[in-house]
């Protein structure tokens, strides 16, 4: 299925989703990978007020290339998820909404998203021209000193993004190649 | 003897990072294009068409590829009769290096010590391998390496007995373990043989070959078929989404070995498999 994701988001549209399912988003949402996870679940921690509201947040594992002038942004596919894996039970526990990335989650992180009730969703890695092009507007609201792993606020328009693990407990990974394998043994017969 | 001014050197890598960074070599894109059309899982299709559409619009210059533009992998072939002037190799490399990411707007992804993090901020030191060949000629190929398919890279010091079938069941192992996470369709590049360094050396250089030449040795090239069925048979498909194309070549380089030894070393690439050459 197809669907359109837009603000403002909230947990009962994602109840839709199944694992396969094609979303395009469109509106406002935060970039961090490794460190900006490091440093945002250490302030967590600490009591300190973390760059952004993680309740109802999306949060995109990118690290941009340097925007060229004249565009908010440069080239923007997703990181390989499970390097998050260590820091994102605590941020769906206190109500991030996604994750986008790409690649397998661990068993605790797709545990923390069944139990409250967030989805995963894969961009498509390696098509960071096109993403870059979804990305209206961008701006760093904390770490510039990280470079590209800085915490970026971005509007998006359309991102296209795929159902990896969704509030049911359905995993497109483990059932995309199975049914793919399944067709190919069928028609073997 | 042949003198050339290593500021030439730099200047050929800074314009090739930019250009690998942009510009898939013509094999890639003709082997995504043929796995597209072959494709009749409908999620691998649609996966593939958008490939194809990032390969295109990369090509404009204004925006790279993959955000993750690499660790500057350059391998030189130095011209016994080139006499180098101006200063040295490795510096007029890293010079090219810091140029190219900086002036292209390429991203800048070294840190300069493995455990403190700190980043270098111009994606320099490039990874440099220099061999010492016949003629008067420099040979540059730069080849912009990315790390969601090089974590998933493993190598194995493998026992003689093991033979044909251990490198193998190995070399599809690591391909399966690594799933969804190197970006596929992916490019594996496999060394055998050597010592535990150089298996890792050929293996990388083997991501160097263009996808339609098959290794000279029908041995090996048999085998590079082979592995390419069997991990084309896991059913991974491109991103893990499941369908065929789960790989879209495999090469091959192998070296005398030990005695005792048989060492295996695979390195994956995505489907962003980045090169550029050229030859001064």
């Amino acid at each position: 299925m197809e669907y359109i994701l837009k603000e403002p988001f909230s947990k009962e549209a994602l109840r839709e989703f199944r694992a396969g399912d094609q979303v395009r988003i469109t509106g406002t949402i935060y970039t961090a990978r490794d460190a900006a996870h490091k440093r945002i679940t250490e302030m967590i921690a600490k009591g300190e007020e973390p760059p952004f509201e993680i309740e109802g947040s999306i949060i995109y594992y990118v690290g941009p290339t340097p925007a060229k002038p004249g565009n908010p942004i440069g080239s923007a596919g997703p990181t390989t998820s499970y390097r998050m894996d260590a820091y994102a039970p605590k941020l769906l526990d206190l109500g991030q909404l996604m994750m986008i990335g790409k690649g397998q989650r661990s068993p605790e992180v797709a545990e923390a998203a069944l139990r409250n009730g967030a989805v995963y969703a894969a961009a498509i890695g390696g098509a960071a021209a096109v993403m870059a092009r979804c990305v209206k507007s961008a701006e760093v609201i904390a770490f510039p000193d990280l470079g590209a792993e800085a915490v970026r606020r971005i509007y998006v328009e359309d991102l296209p993004v795929t159902i990896v693990l969704d509030t049911h407990g359905g995993n497109l990974y483990e059932e995309g190649r199975a049914a793919y394998l399944a067709q190919v043994k069928e028609e073997a017969k | 003897m042949r003198e050339l001014d290593t500021a030439k050197i730099s200047e050929a890598v800074a314009s090739l990072c930019i250009e690998a960074n942009h510009r898939l070599e013509e094999s890639t894109k003709e082997c995504i294009s043929r796995r597209a059309c072959q494709e009749d899982w409908a999620p691998a299709k649609a996966v593939l068409d958008i490939i194809e559409e990032n390969i295109a619009i990369a090509e404009e210059g204004e925006f790279p590829l993959c955000q993750d533009t690499g660790m500057a992998c350059v391998f030189i072939d130095l011209g016994q009769e080139v006499h180098l002037t101006g200063g040295l190799l490795e510096d007029a490399v890293n010079e090219g290096v810091r140029r190219g990411y900086t002036e292209g707007y390429l991203r800048k992804s070294i840190v300069a010590d493995p455990l403190r993090r700190t980043n270098t901020g111009d994606n320099t030191p490039a990874d440099l391998v220099v061999r010492m060949v016949a003629g008067d000629r420099v040979k540059i190929t730069v080849a912009p390496k990315g790390f969601g398919s090089e974590n998933m890279s493993q190598i194995r010091m493998l026992p003689p007995s093991a033979g044909q079938k251990g490198v193998e069941d190995f070399v599809v192992s690591v391909c399966e373990k690594a799933g969804a996470n190197p970006c596929p369709p992916i490019v594996v590049g496999v060394g055998i043989g050597g010592n535990f360094n150089k298996s890792a050396l050929l293996a990388k250089r083997a991501l160097l070959t263009p996808l339609d030449q098959a290794n000279p040795d029908s041995y090996y090239a048999d085998m590079e078929e082979r592995l390419l069925e069997r991990i084309n048979g896991l059913g991974i498909g491109p991103q893990g989404f499941g369908g065929r194309t789960t790989a879209l070549k495999v090469s091959i380089l192998c070296a005398p070995t030990h005695i005792a030894g048989l060492p295996v070393a695979v390195n994956i690439n995505c489907h962003v498999s980045r090169h550029a050459e050229a030859v001064l």
